[in-house]
C-alpha cells in the first residue's frame, strides 16, 4: 500500500465491499454451512436441489448477519485484542452504523428467503439462532459470565437443525442430537483457544473461563465437557439413527478427542509457548466436527 | 469570518471514493441479478411440487 493510499484509508471513505464480506466471518461460516448441509442431507426426505441450495445459502447469510451484528456490538473489544484488531470496524475502515444496517438487513433477508423457499419452521429456527447469537451471547452473556460460551454455544449448534427442518418441516431425535453434539463441543473447542490467547481476553476484559478461574480449572472443564460430547457423538449409532460406519468413526474420533483433552489437563504451562496440547486440541476439534458430520452423511447414503 | 465554500477533497481521495462506489455498485448489481435468477428457480421448483 502506498503512503497516499494509507493516508486516505479513513473512516469517512465509503467502506470497501470486501470489508462487508469480512464482517460475515467467512472462515467461521465454513463450519456452519457444512453442518447445516449435513443436517439437510441426512434428512429422510428428498428436497429439490434449488430449494436445498437456497436453504444452505440462507444458513450462510444468517450466520454472516449474526457475525456482522456481533462485530458491530463488539468493536470496542475487538480493538483491544491482537487477534481481532484488524477487523473492518476496529481498523477504522467502516462506520459502525454501516455494519449495523448490513447485519439487520441481511438477517431479515435470510429469514424471509428461507421462509419463502422452504418453510416457516426452518425460517423461525434461523431467526432464533441469529437472535440467540446476537442478543443472548454477544450482548447479554459474553461480557458478564465465564459461562458465556457454554450457553452461547447453542447459537452455533442450530445449523444442522435448520438444515433438517428445511428438508422435512419438523425436528426429530437425530437433529436434536446433532444440536447437542455441537452444543457440548463448543466449550472444549473455545476453551482450548482461550487458554493460549488468554492475555488477549484479559486485556479486553472478557471474562472467559481461563481469565476468571485460571488454566487448571479450564483444563479440567475441557475434560468434563468432552465426556458428554463423546456420548452425544456416538449416541445416534446405538439409537439406530445412524449405521456402524458413523458409529465406528464417532467412537474412534471421540476417543482421540478425549485423549487429547486429558493431555491438555495434564499440561501445566501458563504461557502460550508451552501450550502445544491446547493448540493441537483446538485444531483437532475443528477436524473432528467436519469428520463426524461427513461420516454421518456417507453413512446415511450407505445404510 | 469563515469561508462558506467547503474545501474540495484532494484528487487522490476523490478517485478512491469513486473507485469504491463503483466496485460496490458492481457487487450490488451482481447480487441483485443473482437474487432475481434464484427467485425464478425457486418459483419453478415450488410450482413443480
Amino acid at each position: 500500500m502506498t503512503p497516499v493510499t494509507a493516508q486516505i484509508r479513513t473512516q469517512d471513505l465509503p467502506a470497501d465491499w470486501r470489508d462487508f464480506v469480512a464482517l460475515t466471518k467467512p472462515r467461521v461460516m465454513t463450519l456452519v454451512v457444512f453442518t447445516g448441509l449435513c443436517g439437510l442431507l441426512v434428512a429422510p426426505v428428498h428436497i429439490h436441489p434449488v430449494l436445498g441450495f437456497t436453504a444452505i445459502l440462507c444458513i450462510a447469510l444468517g450466520a454472516g448477519a449474526a457475525a456482522a451484528l456481533n462485530m458491530w456490538y463488539e468493536s470496542d473489544l475487538d480493538s483491544k485484542m491482537k487477534r481481532t484488531a484488524g477487523r473492518p470496524l476496529p481498523a477504522g475502515r467502516m462506520e459502525r452504523q454501516s455494519a449495523l444496517h448490513f447485519g439487520v438487513g441481511l438477517s431479515f433477508f435470510s429469514v424471509l428467503l428461507m421462509g419463502v423457499a422452504t418453510n416457516w419452521f426452518a425460517a423461525a429456527i434461523l431467526a432464533v439462532s441469529i437472535l440467540f447469537y446476537v442478543v443472548v451471547y454477544t450482548i447479554w452473556l459474553k461480557r458478564r459470565t465465564p459461562q458465556n460460551i457454554v450457553i452461547g454455544g447453542a447459537a452455533g449448534a442450530f445449523p444442522p437443525l435448520i438444515g433438517w427442518a428445511a428438508a422435512t418441516g419438523d425436528a426429530s431425535t437425530l437433529p436434536v442430537l446433532l444440536f447437542a453434539l455441537i452444543f457440548l463441543w463448543t466449550p472444549p473447542h473455545f476453551w482450548a483457544l482461550s487458554l493460549f490467547v488468554r492475555s488477549d481476553y484479559a486485556s479486553a476484559g472478557v471474562p472467559m473461563l481461563p481469565v476468571v478461574s485460571g488454566p487448571t480449572v479450564t483444563r479440567r472443564q475441557i475434560v468434563l465437557y468432552t465426556l458428554p460430547m463423546a456420548a452425544a457423538a456416538v449416541a445416534p449409532w446405538p439409537l439406530d439413527l445412524a449405521g456402524p460406519l458413523y458409529g465406528i468413526v464417532a467412537a474412534a474420533l471421540s476417543l482421540v478427542f478425549l485423549v487429547m483433552s486429558v493431555q491438555v489437563a495434564a499440561n501445566r504451562a501458563t504461557e502460550p509457548e508451552g501450550m502445544l496440547p491446547e493448540k493441537r486440541l483446538f485444531i483437532f476439534s475443528i477436524l473432528y466436527l467436519f469428520a463426524l458430520f461427513g461420516a454421518l452423511v456417507v453413512d446415511s447414503w450407505i445404510f | 469570518m469563515t469561508d462558506p465554500t467547503p474545501t474540495p477533497p484532494p484528487a487522490d481521495r476523490t478517485a478512491e471514493i469513486r473507485a469504491r462506489q463503483r466496485s460496490r455498485s458492481i457487487v450490488m448489481a451482481f447480487g441483485l441479478l443473482a437474487f432475481v435468477i434464484l427467485m425464478y428457480f425457486i418459483t419453478i421448483a415450488r410450482m413443480s411440487g
